[in-house]
Formats: C-alpha cells, sequence, structure tokens
C-alpha cells in the first residue's frame, strides 16, 4: 500500500514538468503567426505523421522480436541458416521506395511554396526591409520610409514583408521562428526572406550562426503592430531627431552588442548598397 | 620584452600571454582557471605517463614493440587507445558546456564566451576527428585483415605512417590547451569568421594543421584499407563471401579516398589565405565563402558515411554472432552499404539549404537525402530478419546493437524533417540540429565502436571484459543519451541557437536542468567503461579466451587463438562460405595442426611512422607559432627520413617454421584442454574460449 500512495506523485512529478516545461513551444514554430510559419507548422505535422508509420515498425518489431527469440525461450522456432524471403524484401524495400517518393511531391511543392524568395500574394504591396548583419546587432532599413532600427523589427500586420539581407561583417543568419524560416546573410551578396505576420505580437528572432564572443546577444524583438499603429510608428521614428549619421555609422559597424533597441530618424540614400560593395574587412 | 632582439624569428608569435597559467595569474576567473587546469591536467598526465614508464623500465619495450610496429593489430590497439583518450577530453568539455548553459540563464556563467567557443570547437574537432575516426580506423585495422585470412594490411609502413600522423595532430590538439588557444570556429571552420581579418590569434592554425595533419593520414588509411581488400583476400574469400564488417570497410575506405582531400584542399585553400594573403574565402577581392562551404560539405556528408558504415558492419557481425544465425539478407545489405556510399555524394547541399540557393536546387537535394533512408532503413530490418528465428543472446555487444536500432531510427526521423528545406529553415543552426546529429552519431558510430570493443576485446587480449560493469556502462550510455538531448530537442523548436554561451530567458531553464543531467550520465558511462577495464585486467585469469572463440563466431578472426600471433594465421586459410569458421565447427574438427609448417615473413618494425609523425606535429606547430625556423627543419627531416628509408635494406623479420610450429602447438594443446563452453552461460567465467558445437 505504500507503494501504490507513492507512486501517482513519481508520475506527476515528470508530468508536470513535461507541462510546465511545453511552454517553451510557444516560441517555436507550433506558435506561428503568419501564414509562411502557419504552412510550414502544418508539413511539420504532415511529415511528422507519415514518418511515425515508418519509424512506428521498427521500434515495435525490434524488441518484440528480440525478446520472442531470446535463446532462454525454448518455445521460439529457430532457423539458423534461413537467411532470405523475396517476399520480406519485398517488404523492406518497396514500402519505404513508395514513401520517399510520395514525400518527395510534398518535398518539391512545400520546397517552391515556402521558398524565401518567393514574394507573398496579397493585394497589398509588400513593406521593403533591408537587414544587415552586423558584430553584434541587426541593422533594419526601412529603405521607401528612409528611417532604419537596430534589433527591433517593427512590421504591420497583414501586409507582406520582404527582407533583403547582406552582413557588414562575417556571415549570419537571420531566423524568426514564429513567423518564417532562416536565411544567411552574406557579405558582398544578398539573400531574400520574404513575411508576414498575421496577428499582432512581439516575436523573438536572433543570428543563429556563431560570429565571436557577443553572439549570444544578437537577438531582437520583432513587434507586429496593426497599420494604424505601425503608421504612427513610422511617424514617431521620423520625429526622432537621431539621423544615421557618419558617426552612428562608425559606431554601428564597432564589436557590440547594443543595450537597448536604437531607432534612426533618418538615414543616407543607398546605404545597403554601399554596405554591400564596400571591402567588409575590419581595419 | 619578447617583441624585440632575437626573439621574435626564434619563438614567432609566442608571448608570456600564450600560457594558460600566466593568463590566470593575471585575471583570476572561473573561466581562465578552468582553463589553466586543463592545461595542468595535460602536464600532469604527460609526466604521469613518462615517470610511470620510466619506474616500470618499459621505454624499450613500447619503442620496439609498440610505437614503432607495423603490426596491424598492435597498430589498431594504438588507434583505440587514442580514441580514448581524446573520447575522455571532448566528453569532459562536453559536460562543462551543458553546465556553462545551465548556469548562465540570465547570468554569465562561469565560462567566458571566448573559452566557450573553443570548448565547442575542440569538442566537435576531437570528436569528429580525433575519437570517432581513430576508433573506427583502430578497429578496421585490428578486425578487418584477419577476417580476411590476411597476415597484415598491404601497406604496413604507410599504416604506421598514418597512424603517426593522426597522433601528431591530436598531439597538437593538446598542445593547443597548454600553449595559445584554439579556434573559435566550431569544427567546420567556416570563413570569413576564420579568416585573419576576424580571427588573428592563433587559434584557427591549430585547426587548419591539425585537421589537415589528420585528413592527410586518413586519406592514406583509405588507400591502404582498400587496397588490402582488394588484393590480401585468402583463397575462396570472394567478395560476396566477405563479412559484412570487410564490406563496410572497404565502402568506408573509398568514401575516405574520395571525401578526405576536399577537406585537405579546403583547409589548405584556408591556409593559403590566412599566411600568403590570397583571397580564396575573403570577403573583399573577390573571395566567396561559399566556395568554402561546398567543399567543407563535399567531405563533410561522406565523412557522416565514413563514420556511421564500419559501425553498420559491427552491427551485422554482433547480430549474426548472437543470434546464433546467418545474417539476412547478405546481398541486400551489401548493395545498401553500396547504395549508401554513393548517395553519401550527393547530397552535401542540405547542410546549407538557407544559403540562398533557389528552390529547385534545394529540393532536388531534399529528395536525395530522403532516398539515402532507404537503404539505411532496409540495412535496420534487415538486422531484425536476421533476430528472427534464430536463439538471441543479450550480452553487452548485443544490447548496444538493440539500443542502436531504436535509437538511430529517431534520429532518422528528424533527419527526414531536416530533408525537408522548409522545415530545416525553422531549426537550422539551433540545438534541434545538434540533437539530431548527436542522435546520429552516438547510436550509430559510439555504439557501435563500444559494441565491437567489447565484441572483439577478447580476441585481442585473450580475456573478456567485465560483463556487470558492461552493462551499468551500458545503462548509463543509453539513458544518459535520451536525458541529455531529448531536451535539446524540444529547446532547439524553441528557437535555441546552438553554440549560445548565455540564455536570457527562465523558461528554457527546466530543460538545460535535464540535458546537464544527462551530460552528467553520459560522463558516469565513461567512467564505468574505465572502471570495468579495471576490473577486467584484475580478473583477467579467471576470464582468459585462449582457446580464441568465446561468442561462437562466424568468422576466420575466430579460428585463431586470442591474441592472435603476429602473423595471424601459421597457415594462410581456404575458405568455403560466408561462415567459414562457423561451418568448420560444425563440419569436422576445426583445430587440426597443418602436415607441415613454413617459414613466415613480416615487416620488421620502423621508426619512419613515429618519425613523421612527430616531426609532422611539430613542423605544424612552426606554423601556427610562425617559427619559420621550425616549420623548415621540419620539413626537410620529414624528406630526410623519407630518403634514408628508401635505402633500408633489412626491411623484414622471418618466423622460422620451429617458431611457428611451437607456437601452433602450444596454442592447440590449449585448445585439447579446454572444455567447451555453451551458449547459455557463456558470460560466465566458465568460458575460456572454445564453443560447444551443437549439431
Amino acid at each position: 500500500m505504500k507503494v501504490s500512495r507513492g507512486r501517482p506523485l513519481l508520475f506527476a512529478i515528470p508530468l508536470l514538468f513535461v507541462l510546465s516545461g511545453c511552454d517553451v513551444l510557444k516560441l517555436s514554430v507550433m506558435n506561428h503567426a503568419g501564414p509562411i510559419a502557419a504552412s510550414q507548422s502544418h508539413l511539420y505535422v504532415i511529415v511528422g505523421i507519415v514518418l511515425v508509420f515508418v519509424a512506428g515498425p521498427v521500434l515495435l518489431l525490434t524488441p518484440l522480436i528480440a525478446w520472442h527469440y531470446r535463446l532462454s525461450n525454448k518455445n521460439s522456432a529457430f532457423r539458423p541458416n534461413w537467411n532470405f524471403s523475396w517476399t520480406l524484401e519485398g517488404f523492406i524495400w518497396i514500402p519505404p521506395i513508395g514513401i520517399v517518393i510520395g514525400l518527395g511531391f510534398v518535398l518539391w511543392h512545400y520546397t517552391h511554396t515556402l521558398d524565401p524568395y518567393r514574394p507573398i500574394a496579397s493585394n497589398l504591396p509588400a513593406l521593403k526591409v533591408q537587414a544587415v548583419g552586423l558584430d553584434w546587432k541587426w541593422l533594419f532599413i526601412y529603405p521607401d520610409q528612409r528611417i532604419a532600427a537596430v534589433n527591433q523589427l517593427f512590421i504591420p500586420v497583414g501586409r507582406p514583408v520582404r527582407i533583403s539581407l547582406t552582413s557588414g561583417t562575417v556571415m549570419q543568419a537571420l531566423l524568426i521562428p514564429q513567423l518564417a524560416g532562416q536565411i544567411y546573410a552574406m557579405a558582398g551578396m544578398t539573400t531574400q526572406l520574404n513575411l508576414a505576420a498575421s496577428r499582432p505580437g512581439v516575436y523573438r528572432g536572433e543570428n543563429t550562426q556563431f560570429n565571436g564572443t557577443g553572439f549570444q546577444n544578437e537577438k531582437f524583438n520583432v513587434i507586429a503592430l496593426s497599420p494604424s499603429d505601425y503608421d504612427r510608428w513610422v511617424e514617431h521614428a521620423r520625429a526622432s531627431a537621431h539621423p544615421l549619421d557618419a558617426a552612428a555609422y562608425a559606431e554601428l559597424f564597432r564589436k557590440s552588442s547594443p543595450p537597448q533597441p536604437i531607432v534612426f530618424s533618418s538615414v543616407p540614400q543607398r546605404l545597403f548598397q554601399n554596405i554591400l560593395v564596400q571591402s567588409q574587412e575590419p581595419r | 620584452m619578447m617583441t624585440q632582439g632575437i626573439w621574435p624569428p626564434v619563438l614567432g608569435r609566442f608571448d608570456w600571454h600564450a600560457l594558460p597559467f600566466v593568463r590566470a595569474w593575471e585575471n583570476p576567473t572561473a573561466s581562465e582557471i578552468i582553463g589553466a587546469g586543463a592545461a595542468l591536467l595535460v602536464i600532469i598526465g604527460a609526466v604521469v605517463v613518462v615517470v610511470l614508464i620510466t619506474r616500470l623500465g618499459k621505454w624499450r619495450y613500447l619503442w620496439s614493440e609498440w610505437l614503432t610496429s607495423l603490426d596491424h593489430k598492435k597498430i589498431g590497439i594504438m588507434y583505440i587507445v587514442l580514441a580514448f583518450v581524446m573520447l575522455s577530453r571532448a566528453l569532459i568539455e562536453a559536460v562543462l558546456m551543458r553546465m556553462q548553459q545551465a548556469a548562465a540563464i540570465d547570468n554569465p556563467g562561469f565560462i567566458a564566451p571566448d573559452h566557450f567557443a573553443q570548448l565547442f570547437s575542440t569538442h566537435g574537432s576531437i570528436m569528429i576527428f580525433f575519437m570517432a575516426m581513430p576508433f573506427l580506423v583502430g578497429l578496421i585495422n585490428y578486425v578487418m585483415p584477419l577476417q580476411i585470412g590476411s597476415r597484415d594490411v598491404a601497406f604496413p609502413l604507410l599504416n604506421s605512417i598514418s597512424l603517426w600522423l593522426t597522433g601528431g595532430a591530436a598531439g597538437l590538439m593538446m598542445v593547443s590547451l597548454v600553449i595559445g588557444e584554439f579556434s573559435t570556429g566550431g569544427w567546420s571552420g567556416y570563413p570569413p569568421y576564420t579568416e585573419l581579418a576576424f580571427s588573428p590569434g592563433v587559434g584557427p592554425d591549430y585547426w587548419i594543421w591539425a585537421v589537415t595533419l589528420g585528413s592527410i593520414g586518413s586519406t592514406l588509411t583509405g588507400i591502404n584499407f582498400a587496397v588490402t581488400v582488394y588484393k590480401m583476400r585468402c583463397p575462396g574469400m570472394y567478395l560476396m563471401r566477405m563479412p559484412l564488417f570487410v564490406w563496410t570497410s572497404l565502402c568506408t575506405s573509398i568514401l575516405m579516398i574520395f571525401a578526405m582531400p576536399a577537406l585537405t584542399v579546403a583547409t589548405a585553400l584556408l591556409a593559403l589565405d590566412r599566411y600568403l594573403g590570397f583571397h580564396f574565402f575573403t570577403n573583399d577581392l573577390g573571395g566567396n565563402m561559399m566556395n568554402y562551404a561546398n567543399l567543407f560539405w563535399l567531405f563533410g556528408h561522406p565523412e557522416v558515411y565514413i563514420l556511421i558504415l564500419p559501425a553498420f558492419g559491427v552491427y551485422s557481425e554482433v547480430v549474426s554472432t548472437f543470434s546464433t544465425k546467418q545474417l539476412y539478407g547478405y546481398t541486400s545489405l551489401v548493395l545498401a552499404t553500396m547504395a549508401i556510399a554513393l548517395l553519401s555524394f550527393t547530397v552535401w547541399v542540405h547542410h546549407f539549404f538557407t544559403m540562398g540557393q533557389n528552390a529547385d536546387i534545394n529540393a532536388v537535394f531534399g529528395i536525395a537525402t530522403m532516398t539515402i533512408g532507404v537503404p539505411t532503413g532496409v540495412k535496420i530490418y534487415d538486422w531484425i530478419w536476421t533476430m528472427f528465428r534464430g536463439q538471441v543472446r543479450f550480452t553487452v555487444p548485443m544490447l548496444y546493437s538493440l539500443a542502436f536500432m531504436m535509437t538511430f531510427v529517431l534520429g532518422g526521423f528528424t533527419g527526414i524533417l531536416l530533408a525537408f528545406p522548409p522545415l530545416d529553415y525553422l531549426v537550422h543552426n539551433t540545438l534541434f540540429l545538434v540533437a539530431h546529429f548527436h542522435n546520429m552519431l552516438i547510436p550509430g558510430l559510439l555504439y557501435g565502436m563500444l559494441a565491437g570493443y567489447h565484441y572483439w576485446f577478447p580476441k585481442a587480449f585473450g580475456f573478456r571484459l567485465n560483463e556487470k560493469w558492461g552493462r551499468i556502462s551500458f545503462a548509463c550510455w543509453v539513458v544518459g543519451f535520451y536525458i541529455a538531448f531529448m531536451p535539446l530537442y524540444v529547446l532547439g523548436a524553441a528557437g535555441v541557437a546552438r553554440r549560445t554561451q548565455g540564455m536570457f530567458d527562465p523558461i528554457f531553464r527546466p530543460w538545460f536542468y535535464l540535458a546537464g543531467v544527462g551530460a552528467l550520465i553520459l560522463l558516469a558511462a565513461l567512467g564505468a567503461l574505465f572502471f570495468q577495464l579495471w576490473v577486467s585486467i584484475r580478473e583477467r585469469d579467471a576470464n582468459g579466451v585462449f582457446a580464441g572463440d568465446p561468442w561462437d563466431g562466424r568468422g576466420l578472426e575466430w579460428s585463431t587463438s586470442a591474441p592472435p600471433p603476429e602473423y595471424n594465421y601459421a597457415c594462410i586459410p581456404r575458405v568455403h562460405g560466408r561462415d567459414p569458421f562457423f561451418d568448420a565447427k560444425r563440419r569436422d574438427d576445426p583445430y587440426v595442426p597443418p602436415a607441415s609448417y613454413d617459414a613466415i615473413e613480416l615487416p620488421k618494425s620502423s621508426m619512419t611512422g613515429p618519425m613523421i609523425g612527430v616531426v609532422g606535429a611539430a613542423t605544424a606547430f612552426g606554423l601556427v607559432w610562425h617559427m619559420w625556423w621550425l616549420t623548415i627543419i621540419g620539413v626537410l627531416a620529414i624528406i630526410a627520413t623519407v630518403i634514408a628509408r628508401s635505402f633500408a635494406r633489412h626491411v623484414h623479420q622471418i618466423f622460422p617454421p620451429d617458431e611457428v610450429k611451437r607456437t601452433e602447438r602450444r596454442w592447440l594443446r590449449a585448445v585439447a584442454e579446454t572444455t567447451p563452453t555453451s551458449r547459455e552461460v557463456e558470460m560466465t567465467s566458465v568460458n575460456h574460449g572454445l564453443a560447444e558445437v551443437s549439431s
């Protein structure tokens, strides 16, 4: 009786742990906040379900067969010279090939629809953002609004966002799990990432490619606002009288992680293009 | 002080701050003290070994019987000793990293970011190049020539040179703990981060030269093994009769020959960038790091299968032996192995789906990646059907095989998820990826190597390993793996980047605590493994298996004494089927002395290998520190060694017929005096290496 009283507790502790621990998945694509992430999450479920049927038989058969044919079980058959069966060969080659072919079509379709370069269909024109990976911060330039922000990305809900990326230093990778997958940012080259937010909120973004001692600090928030709130933020940024001048520019290229996000009320013309073509070796 | 006068040309870039003790003295933080402690441990370890050998008066023995030996069996054992030493270091580093991450949630923790970056770089580099590679090369070295009925590998001297290049490179890794610092660029060393402009220190140079030496050694090993399998098989050992372990060794060797040079080229080009101002992978003057990524993974992906295929070979041997049953689907397994080897060259882009290439390319490489799952799955089913209608004995190697089959499938599951580019975008570079490749390599390499270690240890040393501690260690490796890595899947899905020294969100804490506990259990597993070795050596007399066949083995390697004589086989065997020794035991008495003995010629020990390895490492050390005189002397010394060796005349030793006869007689007498063991009691001290043959 003593044992059975202890048991619920024994089970409750891991259960509580798992329940409380699963909070972290709020930060993952499962808690998606945009069409791209939603589609990716959907794909996870499809592939996951198929794979349960692939892995399941091995997970069941391995222990069952090993235990049933154990040496001490005198009731099991013993055929030491049996080593081949065409039927079994068929079972182990053909269904996996079939599954891979099937998944291949799924993969082809989703890789194209979720291509990070592919513009998101919408009635609204895409918001253009230029992202520059720096040591150890992200600079987001809004070329049409002529403003910029460091470690903070404001976007309007419901409108596609088209991000062009490059790096002002070593290679980096931009990831916002609740909105879209990641893509590398490399000096002298541009990559593209299309995403959109479907509800207002604050989503974590980061660089995932190690780039030095400040790497762990290179995080930022994506703040999705309603279109009117977003417009207010743009006005507010423009009014902040903190231009990205030569001094601010030099400071950006210094190895550091700003403790607070920075907003610039104006940016020089063709800033992104200049970063792209300049030699980015530190001097 | 050392930047003036004659010091710069002599000491190159060295100054006192290269010593961790000085750094710890000037800046006594936990991180620096740990660094100095590690350096001290290396020095103390080296001193203890030297003192011990001197006290025991074993220098001459060690030099003439081991270090200069060209015997494939001794070279194999030395490789595995190296693997265990490096495994210990890299596992301790892993535990330190997990402890730091558990401590560093909204807290700086106790390891500074730069030190943490060195830890993950050395952990990865060591585990791949100086733990996994030496382990599998050592196992193949020991077992493969025995299995094909050969007396040695095709190029015994080259074998010794490969060992010593690998050993020299591993030595360089250890020296980097004591003098200077290691790279912070990870095991893959991606430029431009590892270029001079961003990492001006000695770290990336240590990485470049250690990896270069190791990769040259591995290329030579691949050539050696492939030629051995092609040319050195005994009569009757047709390709389709070879044990599966020989097949996987062959495929691994082919992969080494084709994949390793890509790595050597990648590191050499990076070295040209760093030393001579080339611009292959820099940001400016036309350099492009994407070329490095392609070159590196053109090596890197086949490397995964270089690591995993030999383990597949071990599982094939183990499952068949401990099920007392012929391997199911031999042809299928051979085809699957070859298919995996071929396909491994067609998937490298999946390591950088996120580099911005177009959807067509990503989709093609994604589908190719899934395709590899088919032959891999076939292999797992072949092992399941091998157990089917067999008599399964749950020995330690068999337990590892079963744990592998169940665990590897989970790694395959997440591998297929990662093969989908849109899903890879979400978890690439996160702890999910870290969990995935540990989920492949711990069961797919480490369990296989440990299974092989337990399985063939009695053959190599003449006594069985302790069962109880083997099981304790096994349990810790399996439980520890799940507790350490399953949380990483969750954390990775939540977007925690790999190589992160600190976290800011307390929501991650329970998962990092759990992973930390798992890492400690894995450390306990290694401790149990070493304790098992200690216990087994102490009770070696009770568990001796000199007769040589403790498991009712199937291949030729079980048909000699344990340990086998230096020449392996008094007479070269003749083979009539796939399980030659198993069948021979059932047909008639396999322990019959031949009518007559011939003299046997084997290569004599040579100091060429140790010379090239040690001097090669010194040359590399000179390159790292810009001590050009050392580099020049080193290169000249290597050339001189090669020339001197080519003039050596007496490179063979002869075993006269009488000596061979005496050795064989002694063994056959012991076999005749041994009581056969039934399978029910093979794990007890009753087992002295002679199998009871039923039917």
